[in-house]
C-alpha cells in the first residue's frame, strides 16, 4: 500500500481485522500521541497502550527518596531537569521539601552543573541522572568533564535504563502487545539491531518511528500490516541507522557498565540499566541498591498502566484523588506520563 | 490545596487557580477578576486592577520589566473594556541592585506610559535585604485605573460573554515573549523578540468600531490553551479551534519544538484572545491587521453550543493531521517564572 498521509489515515481508520494492541515505549511519543490527537483518528479495533518509557513514571520511590534526603544534607544541592521536583517518593516530593530548606537546583542541560560546581566549590552538587540510552552520554560527557577539570563536588544519583531488557521482559511476562512503536531518539543513539533479535523471539513487528503525526500514523500502520510477522521495520531513516550512534555509544561505554536496574511496579530487571563504572565511582551518589518502590497511594495502578495490562482511565484514582496538581503516581506528574497526556488531552481509549 | 506554596502556584495555571479559590477569594470576594468593574457616584464606571513583575532576566530582546509592568496593568484594564488612564507603581528593591539597572527600567516604563497613553501619578519604594550569593533582584507592583465606556460602549465585554456561532480569534503570533526570555535564559542568541506590547490601538479601534466584542483576554502566563479553556468554562459554551490556524512565528515553532514546548501553552505580554459576534468576525480582523501590533491576527475557530460528548466548557482542537484532542488549562509549566 502506498504510505501518503490520506491512505494511512484512511487504513487506519477503517481497520476492520482482529483487535490489536500497539505499544509505544517511549515518553515523547506517548506526548506525540495525545498533541496529534492520533486516538481520534484510529479505529476502535486498534488500541494504544503506553509502555515504561517514561524516564521519570519508571524512577523507583527509593531514588526519589534518596534524592530527597541528599538536598536536605548540608553543603549539598541536588540538580535536576524539571520534570523530577514533582514526582512523589514515599512521603513526598522535591517540590515540598524545597518549602522547608531543601536545595535543589533546576536547569535545562547537565553541563550546567560544572558552573554551578566550580562558582561554589564548598557544596556538593548532585545531579539526577534519570534518562534512557538518549540521556545517558551526556551523562557520560557530564561525567567526563568533571574529571577534566578535576572538579570534586560534582556527583551523580543515577536511575539511567535501557530499553532491550524491559521490552524483552514485558514479553516473556505475556503483556497483551501485537507490535511496538520502538522510540526513536533511543534507537539514533544504539541503533536497532537489539530489537531485531526481540522481534525473532517473540514474533512480533517493531517500527522505528519518528514523533511527527505523519510519521506516528505510518509507524501505526506499518504495525498493524506486519501484525504477527517478527521483523524490524525502520520508518524514521532521517535520523536512525541500523548501527546507531557509535560515538555516543562509545562514550557511554567508558564511562557505564550494564546493571541491573529497578522499575516502578516492575521490580529489578537484569541488564537494564547502566550505572557508573567502578573507575568513576567517586562520582556516584549513592546510586547502587536504590530498589525499594513504595506507593505514595496503594490504590494506583501505575505498574499495570505501564505493563499495558490496564488504561489510566480504568485506575479507580484516575482524575479524581490523582491529578497533576495532586499526583499519587509518577504516570501523573510527567507530561510524558500515560495519566497525565490522558487527562490532559481529555484521552478515552 | 497544598501546604506550602511552590512555583506552580505563579504558573497561571490549575494551581493557582487552586490558590486563589483557597485562600483569596474566600477572604476578599468570590467574583474577584483580573481587572475589578466600579461604579463611582453611581453613574459613571471605572475599572480597576493591580499587578506585580518579577521576571529573569530583568532586560530582554523585546522589552524589559519596566515595559512589562506598564503593559500588564493597561492590558488588564482593557480587556474589560477600558480605556486605561492612571497608574500607581510601586518598587521593591533588593540590596544591591544597581540604580543605572533601576533608572533604565524606570525609564522604560515612562516612554511604556507615555505609549498607552496613561500617566503614572502616585509610588512607593521598599528596600529588603538580598538573597546573598544570587544577583540582586528588583520586583514592580502597578496598579491602574481606567474609565469605562473611554472608547466606546463595553458593556457587552465580558468573561462569559461568548455565545453559539461567535468567531474565535487572536491578535498575533504566540509564544514569542515565552520564546525570547527562555532563549536569554539559556543563553541562545537568536532573532525570537518578546512581543511585549500595550494594546490600546487596537481596543479603541474595535470599540470605536463599534464591533460587537463579546469577549476580549490578554494571553499570558498560562499561554492560549488555558485562557480559552478558561473562556469556554465561563461561557458554559464549547470552543472549536484549528490548530493551523494558530499563528506561530516559524521561529517560535522551532524553538518550542528543539525544547518539547507547545506554542498553545506558551505565555505572551502583547496578544490577546477575543471572541466576537460572527457577523463581525471580518471587519474585526481587517481592524486588528490595521493596528498597532495587530498584523498577524487570525481567526482560529468559533464557539458552539454544549451536546452530551461535548459538554459545555470543552474546547477542542483539530491537529494538524485532522486528529482531535481536547485542551485543558496549563497544569504545570516546571520551568521558572516568565513573567
Amino acid at each position: 500500500m502506498s504510505l501518503d498521509l490520506n491512505s494511512v489515515r484512511d487504513y487506519l481508520k477503517h481497520y476492520d481485522g482482529p483487535d490489536v494492541n500497539l505499544m509505544e515505549v517511549c515518553g515523547s511519543h506517548t506526548g506525540a500521541i495525545a498533541k496529534n490527537g492520533i486516538p481520534s483518528l484510529l479505529s476502535d479495533k486498534i488500541h494504544l497502550i503506553s509502555g515504561p518509557g517514561c524516564p521519570v513514571c519508571v524512577c523507583v520511590s527509593s531514588y526519589i527518596d534518596r534524592l530527597i534526603e541528599l538536598s536536605l544534607t548540608e553543603n549539598t544541592c541536588v540538580v535536576t531537569f524539571g520534570d523530577l521536583i514533582r514526582v512523589p517518593g514515599s512521603q513526598e516530593s522535591l517540590s515540598i521539601a524545597r518549602g522547608r530548606g531543601a536545595r535543589v537546583r533546576m536547569v535545562y542541560s547537565p553541563m550546567e552543573t560544572l558552573d554551578l560546581a566550580e562558582k561554589d566549590p564548598a557544596t556538593t552538587f548532585v545531579f539526577a541522572a534519570v534518562g534512557f540510552e538518549t540521556t545517558a552520554p551526556v551523562y557520560a560527557l557530564l561525567v567526563e568533564e568533571t574529571k577534566e577539570r578535576h572538579l570534586s563536588n560534582v556527583k551523580l544519583l543515577t536511575a539511567i535504563k535501557t530499553m532491550p531488557a524491559v521490552i524483552d521482559s514485558l514479553c516473556s511476562s505475556h503483556a497483551p502487545v501485537d507490535g511496538f512503536l520502538a522510540p526513536g531518539h533511543v534507537c539514533a543513539v544504539t541503533g536497532y539491531t537489539a530489537y531485531e533479535g526481540l522481534a525473532k523471539r517473540y514474533d512480533l513487528p517493531f517500527v522505528v518511528c519518528g514523533f511527527t503525526g505523519p510519521e506516528l500514523l505510518i509507524g501505526l500502520t506499518l504495525l498493524v500490516k506486519y501484525r504477527g510477522q517478527g521483523i524490524v521495520k525502520n520508518a524514521y531513516p532521517r535520523v536512525v541507522t541500523r548501527e546507531g550512534n557509535q560515538e555516543a555509544q562509545a562514550l557511554m561505554q567508558e564511562v557505564f557498565e550494564p546493571a541491573p536496574a529497578a522499575w516502578r511496579g516492575l521490580g529489578i530487571i537484569e541488564n537494564s540499566g547502566l550505572v557508573l563504572k567502578g573507575s568513576y565511582a567517586s562520582c556516584d551518589a549513592g546510586s547502587r541498591d536504590l530498589s525499594e518502590d513504595n506507593k505514595k497511594n496503594r490504590a494506583c495502578i501505575c505498574d499495570q498502566v505501564l505493563t499495558g495490562r490496564k488504561k489510566p482511565v480504568d485506575c479507580p484514582l484516575f482524575g479524581k484523588v490523582c491529578s497533576p496538581m495532586h499526583p499519587q503516581g509518577a504516570c501523573m506528574v510527567s507530561q510524558e506520563g500515560s495519566c497525565f497526556t490522558w487527562l490532559t488531552s481529555g484521552r478515552q481509549r | 490545596m497544598d501546604e506550602v506554596i511552590t512555583t506552580a502556584h505563579g504558573s497561571g495555571g490549575r494551581a493557582t487557580g487552586e490558590l486563589i479559590a483557597a485562600v483569596f477569594a474566600k477572604a476578599f470576594h468570590d467574583e474577584m477578576d483580573d481587572a475589578a468593574v466600579l461604579s463611582v457616584n453611581g453613574s459613571e464606571k471605572i475599572a480597576m486592577t493591580t499587578d506585580s513583575f518579577v521576571v529573569t532576566p530583568r532586560f530582554y530582546a523585546g522589552g524589559d520589566i519596566g515595559r512589562l509592568a506598564i503593559c500588564g496593568t493597561v492590558n488588564d484594564l482593557l480587556m474589560r473594556g477600558a480605556k486605561p488612564a492612571y497608574l500607581t507603581a510601586g518598587f521593591i528593591l533588593e540590596e544591591g541592585t544597581k540604580v543605572e539597572e533601576l533608572s533604565r527600567a524606570v525609564t522604560s516604563m515612562a516612554e511604556t506610559a507615555r505609549e498607552a497613553g496613561v500617566t503614572v501619578v502616585a509610588g512607593d519604594t521598599k528596600v529588603v535585604e538580598g538573597h546573598g550569593g544570587s544577583e540582586p533582584q528588583f520586583y514592580i507592583n502597578t496598579a491602574g485605573v481606567g474609565l469605562m465606556n473611554g472608547f466606546g460602549d463595553a458593556a457587552s465585554v465580558s468573561a462569559a460573554g461568548a455565545r453559539p456561532g461567535d468567531a474565535i480569534l487572536v491578535s498575533g503570533t504566540m509564544g514569542d515573549h515565552h520564546a525570547a526570555i527562555l532563549g536569554a535564559r539559556l543563553g541562545l542568541e537568536g532573532t525570537i523578540r518578546s512581543d511585549n506590547a500595550p494594546l490600546v490601538d487596537m481596543v479603541r479601534n474595535l470599540l470605536q468600531a463599534g464591533v460587537r466584542v463579546h469577549t476580549m483576554r490578554d494571553v499570558t502566563r498560562g499561554g492560549l490553551g488555558t485562557v480559552l479553556k478558561e473562556l469556554a468554562t465561563s461561557s458554559k459554551q464549547v470552543f472549536r479551534i484549528e490548530e493551523e490556524k494558530i499563528p506561530v512565528s516559524p521561529a517560535v515553532k522551532s524553538f518550542a519544538g528543539m525544547l518539547g514546548l507547545d506554542p498553545l501553552y506558551m505565555g505572551n505580554e502583547g496578544k490577546m484572545a477575543l471572541i466576537v459576534d460572527e457577523a463581525d468576525a471580518e471587519l474585526s480582523l481587517q481592524i486588528l491587521r490595521a493596528s498597532k501590533y495587530g498584523e498577524n491576527a487570525a481567526r482560529i475557530g468559533k464557539v458552539e453550543a454544549p451536546v452530551a460528548d461535548t459538554p459545555e466548557g470543552s474546547v477542542i482542537l483539530t491537529t494538524a493531521i485532522g486528529g482531535l484532542r481536547s485542551i485543558d488549562v496549563l497544569q504545570d509549566e516546571g520551568l521558572p517564572r516568565i513573567c
